[in-house]
This record gives C-alpha cells, sequence and structure tokens, in this order.
C-alpha cells in the first residue's frame, strides 16, 4: 500500500532555521528514505516553497485567483513523501523515525490513487 | 524529548505576535517585553513537563498577561490569578484560549511592533537595532557583535531609542487605510535598510554579515505573511531573496570582493533564486508596478544569465529606466550608467554620469564605476585620481582592496604598454 507522509509546519519557524539546522533535519531523514529508497519503496519527494510564494485559485462559475493561503493558519503543509509500507503501522513508525526531535507534525494518509506522472523533473 | 531547541525555534518564531499583543494590552513596551520574556521561561518550565502547546503564541500572550496583571495586583494587595499550569492542564484550554485571543488584532498588532522600530525621529541604526531586539529577540550581546561595536555602547542605543519611542506617541488606534498603508512603507524600508547593513556593511573590516541578511528575510517574510497580496512587498521579498542567493559567491577566501561579472555563478543558491523568482511572477500579476518589484527585476535578469556574458544587460538598462521614473535618484541614474555602458559603450555611460559629480561628490561607488569608464576609454591618469577619490570614501577596508586591485591593473597594463606611467 502506498502511503503519503504530509509534512506540516509552522513555515516562519522552518524559514526561520540557519542553514545548518536545515541540512542536519534534511540528512536525518534522508538515514530513513536512503534505507526505503534501497528497498525500492520509495516514491516521489517533495518539498513546497513557502505559502507567500502560492496563489489560491477559488473554484466557481468563474474561477477567482488569489494570494493566499492567509496567515491565520498555525500550521503549512511544506512537503510530502510517498512510501510503499506493508501495514499503516510501518507507514506511522517511518514518519516516526523521519520527525524524532523535530517540532512540526506528520500526517499519514494512505494513497488512493497514484500516477507517476510523465517525467516532470 | 530530549531536544529543547525546539523551545527555543518555537519562542522566537511566536515572539513578534505575542510581544505585538501584549504592547496593545499594556500599551508599554517594558512592561510588554517583562511580561513576554517571564512567559518564556515559564514556558522552559512547562512544554517539556506538558508538551507544546497548540498555539505557541496564544499560549504566551494568554500566561504573559495574567503575570502582568498578576503583577499589578500583587502591588495593590489583591488575592494573585491562577497560574498558567491550571489553565494549561485543562483538556480544551488552548482551544477557548485561541477563541479568547481576538484573532482580527493580529496583523495590526504585528505591524504596530514592527512600526515601533521605524518611528521617524529614529536613526537609521537605532531603527534596525531597536527591531533586531524587540521583533527578532536577538540579544544586546547578538546585536553589538553584528553591527561591531561594544555590548555598553549598543545597550546604550538600544535605551535611547526605546525612550524615545515611548516618549512618542504610540498609535494604539487600528489604523486606517490609508495609515496602514504608511507603517507597511515605513517598515518595508526599514527591512530593506537592515539587508542593506548586511549586505555592504557600513564600516569595519567586515564586507558582509550574513546574520544580518537573514535576519531582514525573516522580517520581510512575516510582513509578506500579513500582507501577502501587496506586489511591493512581495518584491521586497524577492529582492532580498535574489540578493541573498548571491552571498556565497560574493567574497573570495580571502575576504577580496568578488564583481558580479567574476562570480563563479555555480555557488549562488539555486533554491533562494528560484524562491525569487516566483514572487517575481506573482507580484507582476497584480500590475501594480513599484521600486521594489523592478530591482527584484534587475536581480531577476542577474540570476537568469548561467554565465555573465549572458546578462541582458538592455533589459537591465531598460529597468533602471523605470526605476528612474519611479524613484528619481542619483544612485539610480549611475546604476543604470553602468548598464548602459554595456549596451552603448563607455563614453554614453560617462556622459551619462557627468552630472551626477555634484549630488554623488561623497559616494564612493561613484568613483569607482568613473574610474572603471576611464579606464575602460584608455584614460589611465583621469582613472588613477577617480579611484584615489574612491580609496579615500571606502567604507570597509573590502571595497578599499577592491579599488587598489585596479590601479594595480592600471599600472601594469601603462608599463606592458610602455608608454606613459601612471605615478605608482
Amino acid at each position: 500500500m502506498l502511503y503519503a507522509i504530509l509534512c506540516y509546519h509552522d513555515e516562519a519557524e522552518v524559514c526561520g532555521w540557519p542553514q545548518e539546522k536545515d541540512d542536519a533535519v534534511i540528512a536525518k531523514r534522508r538515514v530513513v528514505t536512503n534505507e526505503l529508497a534501497a528497498k525500492g519503496k520509495l516514491g516521489p519527494v517533495v518539498r513546497l516553497m513557502p505559502t507567500n510564494a502560492a496563489s489560491t485559485v477559488r473554484s466557481g462559475p468563474e474561477p477567482l485567483v488569489v494570494d493566499g493561503p492567509f496567515a491565520e493558519t498555525k500550521e503549512q503543509l511544506l512537503g510530502l513523501y510517498i512510501v510503499d509500507c506493508a501495514t499503516q503501522e510501518e507507514a506511522v513508525e517511518t514518519a516516526r523515525r523521519m520527525g524524532r526531535d523535530e517540532s512540526g507534525k506528520f500526517e499519514v494518509r494512505p494513497i488512493r490513487y497514484f500516477a507517476p506522472g510523465s517525467g516532470a523533473t | 524529548m530530549t531536544d529543547v531547541c525546539w523551545i527555543d525555534e518555537a519562542l522566537t518564531a511566536a515572539r513578534p505576535q505575542a510581544l505585538g499583543a501584549l504592547l496593545r494590552y499594556f500599551r508599554d513596551l517594558d512592561t510588554a517585553e517583562e511580561a513576554f520574556q517571564e512567559a518564556c521561561l515559564r514556558a522552559l518550565k512547562n512544554w517539556p513537563v506538558n508538551g507544546p502547546p497548540r498555539d505557541p503564541a496564544a499560549w504566551l500572550i494568554l500566561v504573559g498577561r495574567n503575570i502582568a496583571i498578576d503583577e499589578k495586583r500583587r502591588q495593590k494587595r489583591h488575592e494573585p490569578l491562577p497560574a498558567e499550569e491550571l489553565v494549561s492542564d485543562l483538556e480544551d484550554a488552548e482551544a477557548s484560549l485561541v477563541e479568547r485571543l481576538d484573532s482580527t488584532h493580529y496583523r495590526d498588532d504585528l505591524l504596530r511592533l514592527l512600526f515601533v522600530c521605524c518611528h521617524p525621529e529614529l536613526p537609521a541604526t537605532q531603527q534596525i537595532a531597536l527591531a533586531l531586539r524587540l521583533v527578532s529577540g536577538l540579544s544586546v550581546k547578538e546585536i553589538a557583535r553584528a553591527f561591531l561595536v561594544s555590548e555598553a555602547a549598543m545597550e546604550q542605543r538600544i535605551t535611547r531609542a526605546k525612550r524615545r519611542v515611548a516618549a512618542a506617541e504610540v498609535p494604539f488606534e487600528t489604523p486606517g487605510a490609508v495609515e496602514r498603508a504608511e507603517r507597511v512603507a515605513a517598515v518595508a524600508a526599514m527591512i530593506y535598510l537592515l539587508f542593506n547593513e548586511g549586505y555592504s556593511a557600513s564600516g569595519g573590516t567586515v564586507h558582509v554579515r550574513v546574520p544580518l541578511c537573514e535576519e531582514a528575510i525573516r522580517l520581510a517574510r512575516l510582513l509578506l505573511r500579513l500582507f501577502p497580496g501587496e506586489p511591493e512587498i512581495i518584491g521586497l521579498t524577492a529582492l532580498l531573496l535574489l540578493q541573498h542567493a548571491r552571498a556565497p559567491a560574493r567574497l573570495d577566501a580571502d575576504g577580496a570582493i568578488i564583481l558580479l561579472e567574476d562570480q563563479d555563478r555555480g555557488r549562488w543558491n539555486r533554491v533562494l533564486i528560484a524562491e525569487g523568482l516566483a514572487l517575481i511572477d506573482k507580484a507582476l500579476r497584480h500590475r501594480r508596478p513599484g521600486a521594489y518589484q523592478v530591482q527584484a527585476a534587475i536581480a531577476g535578469v542577474h540570476a537568469h544569465a548561467a554565465r555573465s556574458e549572458d546578462t541582458d544587460w538592455n533589459e537591465i538598462d531598460q529597468l533602471y529606466a523605470a526605476l528612474e521614473r519611479l524613484q528619481p535618484s542619483p544612485v539610480v541614474t549611475l546604476n543604470r550608467a553602468v548598464a548602459a555602458g554595456k549596451v552603448r559603450g563607455p563614453a554614453a555611460a560617462l556622459a551619462m554620469i557627468e552630472p551626477l559629480a555634484a549630488p554623488l561628490a561623497g559616494y564612493f561607488h561613484f568613483f569607482g564605476v568613473k574610474g572603471a569608464l576611464l579606464m575602460q576609454l584608455g584614460r589611465g591618469d583621469e582613472a588613477r585620481v577617480a579611484f584615489d577619490r574612491a580609496i579615500a570614501l571606502a567604507n570597509t577596508t573590502a571595497e578599499a582592496a577592491h579599488i587598489r586591485s585596479h590601479i594595480d591593473r592600471l599600472i601594469k597594463d601603462s608599463e606592458a604598454r610602455g608608454g606613459r606611467k601612471v605615478s605608482a
């Protein structure tokens, strides 16, 4: 079963990290993703730019484009991992190992449909 | 949790909002700061035991407010309020706590806190120091180190700035639309100054101070979160990101300046560039051009060029022309002349900067550019005079050393040609 591990954090905090801290967090997580990759169990990994760079398109008869999302939300979706795990427990354990000593949150969500895409990088 | 550094990070991130709200409650900087400080101490004791609150800023505001009110009551010999442990032990206390905080004040609280640092009576260096102390929460020691002054001198500078702000009328009413726009502009200007202070230090031996640049970017992001649809704030953030992306390539191992055209572009930070370019795209969609957006676009043209010879100088020339219209200044014209020189040759550029001699008589870069143009035209003796003037006006040792390298080249070239010697 494929799972999405969605990374939520206060982006004000993450954007304030000095480069060394950022590198350390990525290196720590890479220990886990390298293991998964070696077993062929790692899908795409995505890190999103801050929400400041985002626009929101509100659907409707005449879709409306607004800058956003707005500041009121405490935590933002900052990235995601796609992993292949036998059980939800295993996926949760993967997220637990990735997030050790961090302060954000991971949402582990089973994937209903997955298309690998057409090779955009 | 064994590692408590997450608490420090959460406190730093929550600081502007929490301090801004406490300032609104108490209408006094010292009371607000003391309340926030005390709330942080309680957080350090409480959070490792109870876990992080759902909304750290809300927790700090409530606890800070209770502490300060409690203190005032104690002074009046009243019963103290219940401790925050009782509040945060209740399962859903935080949810109701968040609701009790008037979230509509959020934006104006933060803006006010930023704005008190930009009081027009404060000189720029005091504005920046105050913002670093109040908003960023840097210690006096850290700020003193960044400005290369003694801790005592910085302490005095900040105390003096605070006294001036307190004596002035801090605007506590919810601002109207025009006033809000003015505050945003003042805060943006302060952030820009802070970045420049880090990007091209105004004195001493260190030419680039990365922590000041990073702090300026953090504040720009903060301002942008408050005003996500303001194209000039998007532009300001983009500008700082694009400029800062070049930081790793701007100085060599000995701290000497490397000019844009000689920089190893492989060392530019591609992540920051990508974000900066995305923000420019976003700002342009608003079709409300402004000075920060145009400057960001200029930095964007440089970022797009894989090699210095690929730079679209024509585009840069036109962007500087747009900037001259939006924000006429001799410094902008000087920069435009550099671009024009690449497109139309050094003689045209020299003609452009001739009228700037009086307004820029004390400006290091004017004489640096003038000397370089004269050098290209083979007018070595005149170039030497301009470079000598530039050295006399240099702000940092790196600037002076850079000009000296030009003079060395002049001397070498002149000797190689066997022509008239440039006096050494």
